[in-house]
């Protein structure tokens, strides 16, 4: 007796609880990995790879085994070239031999460090874990790609209101003339001759046969109905990802020698958040890097965040540059325009009037949204606390929060500190839609 | 395997497999199975899956069932890591040792591979499932899904009701144990779903009724003033009653720990049922992939025959089959130990080659059975009577030492150089073929390992003792790991001496505190 049983739309995911204990188990390790790919990686890597490495340290399932490098052993190998009975041969090197490939993971020496992958909601789990974001700011960037239904021919079986009327009259009608179905004016042009004939009150041969024919031709028309189930057609829908327009973001980021590189780390992590969110909201993405000291340059990522530059601190000139990438590659009303600014408010005295000029000007009515981080450490907080004390950008920023609801700004010390820049915007959305 | 030849047409063409195709080509595979080889197997069951339920059953060490543990997760992450870099490859099927027989296919096999997978697993394994004495002694197929289920519910209800972690800790120190979780030397009592449950009944009731004093309460003064002698009878009656020395250790952490609540005692009883399960098929690979993979190579040559295959069929069968039972050397990259499906399937052949063919050397080797023209039925005797160690050591022919081009290395880590014991030659042979043996027997795998001592009238500390063979050290970092886990489940001191198994001389101690 036999059977075969189709097990393929058993659900899967059968060892999904074993996984989450596991990563539960692993936290800690895995918080460190993420937070390594986090700061080695780009910030348009977020959540599109999710492959970590972690020391096998404390998840190790230890037994009793031996300690194969000491004692006597014998061993029977296949293969053998040129040995013979009595034959001494040098030890080769450890992990040769005999030892070689799959033994070594087994005996838990290449077991050092342990590889796998984190879907896309786990690695942002604990991505956002530090940052402290609301559960439903959470939800709203992890949320995959909308979709809108479109269009996708027609197909046999639906809900009736998706019927396509003109669809199904098609079919029916070829069908009625393939299947010669009478139609009611032959129909009545046949009654009316009949009754004709019956008036005239004549009991011919003729009227006989046009009964025969008519009721033969009323019986074919019951036979071929108007409408048969196999005319009607239903629309049918796919579902699509949302077309998002395209948005910009620039990372504008102060590199003088005053940056130090946690405070730079501070600042990718708030690229990278708000990278995470414009990914989610738009289908295309492009990010601009501008650096700065006292002169500004386009750079790449790399060289971004990596490299080191020594000089005086002129915020005008990243503004300036972001005006001109703007002019030449992001026209106007194409593109949404979204800048992030990074700096720990040092400037010269004499650009104040400059950057005034042209960031109200120019730059914050181009831009959805502009948020400048003012990254320090813990002492400078101290200093910096009374509202008195402010940094040069600072004060001039300051003047322009009452102008521009979309720009936002803020101190930031530690990771936490960030997402409350990021609630100025979230508030202004919700404001919009109701 | 020439035989008269009744060519029909071919059951299928192309890759694509269906339900029809894979029912036709099943009656034509069991017919051979009955009629030629005479196959005694449980009924099958194969149940077709997708690759995403492939890696799951991976996960749950290959049961349909399975009770909830990180490491289970630890695995699939990893097989799942490597498997979607396209680093390995899945298993085309799982066969479960259970009545019904249960194989896992998979839905991207082409009908050659599915083919090859139900001569392979429904038919080979599943018949050396039934028939070997290793597997009807340790494992009742009947029963396993049922107890596995029962399990798999009793460890939820536990969780339930003394929270995941108490639990999680608790299997984790049973699985650091599970190689020492099998005895050895008596017949395990039949298991079921019923009666395990009637056990835990009997168990509370019994609980009233048998309160082990000596647990109760720490000894009274009493106790340290009594002389020597009446002390270390009394330590004797106490260790007959305990049955020492135990090599089951989960076993008896179960009955005897001081500590351990019911329901922990169950589980132990668990992971220590399912651990013995699985003792019969590490000592039978070599067998056990030789049965399965002859039977597929012999079947699917006759399905050929027959013309119930096309060539292209074959075609690709043989490039499957030749990766599958590929050896390489000692020296080659690819090496990784012992193919059991190499060594199995090549002394399957080669019996059945002395049966049949034999040479003069063949009739001096194994006088019994060569030329004795009934190959089919020496095979089964031996699938049905031996286990890996045995089976190397009365059936590998020098014809097969001198194919492999095997050879013995002796390895004495005190001296500088490793020395040729033997290689395929006359002078060779037995030492090779012994060697081979040795190391597929249980103690090559697992350490021996006792308890050997409790401190009953004292601190309550226990002792275990490891034999010492050949000088093979245990792995102290991993032991003491161990350790600090039987500390858990036994409540109080472990230590641990390595005794080396000739001289009585002690090698090593090692101590964990209970906290």
């Amino acid at each position: 007796m036999m059977h075969f049983i189709d097990r393929r739309l058993n659900p899967k995911g059968k060892s999904l609880p074993n996984r989450q204990r596991f990563i539960r188990r692993a936290q800690s390790q895995i918080r460190k990995a993420v937070k390594e790919a986090v700061n080695g990686g780009k910030v348009t890597d977020i959540g599109h790879n999710g492959r970590i490495t972690i020391p096998s340290k404390g998840l190790n399932e230890p037994r009793f085994k031996y300690d194969y490098s000491k004692g006597k052993h014998d061993r029977v190998l296949p293969g053998n070239k040129e040995f013979s009975t009595g034959d001494q041969i040098k030890r080769p090197p450890k992990g040769g031999e005999g030892q070689g490939g799959k033994k070594a993971s087994e005996d838990g020496e290449g077991e050092d460090s342990f590889q796998f992958s984190l879907s896309r909601e786990e690695f942002l789990d604990v991505f956002f874990e530090d940052l402290e974001l609301p559960d439903l700011v959470k939800t709203s960037l992890k949320e995959e790609v909308e979709f809108e239904k479109q269009r996708a021919g027609y197909v046999r079986v639906g809900s009736p209101s998706n019927l396509d009327l003109k669809r199904t009259m098609r079919h029916s009608l070829a069908r009625r003339i393939s299947m010669k179905r009478p139609g009611s004016e032959e129909l009545n042009s046949l009654r009316e001759e009949i009754l004709d004939l019956e008036a005239r009150g004549r009991k011919t041969k003729k009227l006989k046969e046009l009964h025969e024919q008519l009721e033969f031709l009323e019986h074919r028309r019951r036979f071929v109905p108007y409408i048969d189930p196999l005319d009607v057609r239903y629309k049918s829908f796919t579902k699509i990802p949302k077309p998002n327009t395209r948005a910009v973001m620039f990372c504008l980021m102060d590199v003088s020698g005053s940056m130090s590189e946690s405070m730079k780390d501070l600042a990718k992590r708030f690229f990278m958040l708000l990278h995470l969110f414009l990914s989610t909201q738009y289908e295309r993405v492009e990010l601009v890097f501008i650096r700065h000291t006292h002169m500004a340059k386009e750079v790449d990522e790399e060289t971004f965040f990596y490299s080191r530059e020594t000089g005086g601190t002129i915020v005008s000139s990243a503004l300036e540059e972001m005006q001109k990438v703007l002019k030449d590659r992001y026209p106007l009303g194409d593109w949404n325009v979204y800048a992030a600014q990074a700096s720990d408010g040092d400037n010269f005295a004499s650009d104040r009037e400059k950057c005034l000029a042209i960031m109200g000007d120019v730059i914050l009515p181009a831009c959805q949204y502009f948020a400048y981080i003012e990254v320090m450490d813990e002492q400078e907080l101290e200093i910096f606390k009374d509202e008195q004390n402010m940094t040069d950008l600072w004060r001039i920023y300051a003047q322009l929060t009452g102008g521009f609801e979309q720009f936002a700004m803020r101190r930031v010390v530690k990771p936490n500190d960030i997402f409350p820049v990021f609630r100025d915007l979230f508030s202004k959305e919700d404001a919009g839609e109701n | 395997m020439a035989k008269a030849q009744e060519v029909q047409k071919p059951l299928y063409e192309g890759a694509e497999w269906s339900f029809e195709k894979l029912d036709c080509v099943y009656d034509a595979i069991e017919e051979i199975a009955n009629t030629e080889l005479g196959l005694n197997v449980y009924p099958n069951q194969i149940e077709v899956i997708t690759s995403e339920q492939m890696l799951d059953a991976y996960s749950g060490i290959g049961m349909p069932l399975m009770y909830n543990h990180w490491s289970f997760g630890k695995s699939f992450v990893q097989d799942e890591f490597y498997y979607r870099k396209g680093m390995r490859g899945l298993a085309y099927e799982i066969v479960i040792n259970s009545s019904p027989c249960i194989s896992y296919i998979m839905e991207e096999n082409t009908m050659t591979m599915q083919a090859l997978v139900v001569a392979h697993a429904a038919f080979g394994h599943n018949h050396f499932f039934k028939n070997n004495h290793l597997f009807k002694q340790w494992t009742d197929a009947e029963a396993i899904l049922d107890y596995m289920h029962f399990a798999r519910e009793y460890i939820n209800k536990c969780e339930e009701r003394h929270g995941v972690e108490a639990v999680e800790e608790l299997l984790d120190a049973a699985h650091a144990l599970r190689e020492n979780a099998v005895d050895h030397y008596s017949r395990p009592a039949p298991m079921s779903r019923e009666m395990a449950k009637q056990r835990i009944d009997d168990r509370e009731e019994h609980k009233r009724g048998d309160y082990r004093d000596i647990w109760r309460t720490l000894p009274h003064n009493e106790a340290d003033v009594e002389d020597g002698e009446v002390k270390s009878q009394r330590q004797e009656a106490n260790m007959a009653k305990f049955g020492l020395p135990e090599a089951n250790l989960l076993y008896f952490f179960e009955k005897h720990s001081p500590v351990l609540e019911d329901w922990q005692r169950e589980i132990l009883r668990i992971v220590r049922n399912i651990a013995q399960y699985f003792y019969p098929q590490k000592q039978t690979k070599v067998m056990n992939e030789g049965c399965a993979c002859f039977c597929h190579y012999y079947i699917m040559n006759r399905l050929f025959d027959k013309g119930l295959i096309t060539e292209g069929a074959m075609l690709e069968f043989i490039d499957y089959h030749t990766r599958v039972v590929a050896q390489p050397d000692f020296d080659d990259q690819r090496w990784s130990g012992i193919n059991p499906y190499a060594l199995g399937f090549a002394m399957m052949q080669d019996i059945y080659r002395i049966c049949h063919e034999p040479t003069d050397e063949d009739k001096q080797w194994f006088p019994d059975i060569a030329g004795s023209n009934n190959g089919i039925e020496v095979l089964k005797d031996a699938w049905a009577n031996y286990r890996d160690e045995s089976f190397i050591l009365q059936f590998l022919s020098p014809k097969l030492i001198r194919d492999f081009r095997l050879f013995q290395i002796h390895d004495n880590s005190s001296l500088p150089h490793l020395k040729v014991e033997a290689i395929h030659d006359s002078r060779g042979y037995k030492k090779v073929r012994s060697a081979l043996a040795k190391s597929h027997t249980v103690s090559a795998m697992t350490l021996d390992i006792q308890v050997a001592d409790v401190e009953f009238e004292g601190d309550r500390a226990i002792t275990l003792r490891h034999m010492v063979h050949d000088d093979v050290p245990i792995d102290g970092k991993e032991a003491e790991k161990v350790m600090r886990r039987i500390a858990q489940l036994w409540g109080y001191d472990v230590s641990l001496y390595c005794e080396d198994a000739l001289t009585g001389k002690i090698l090593a101690t090692y101590d964990v505190t209970a906290c």
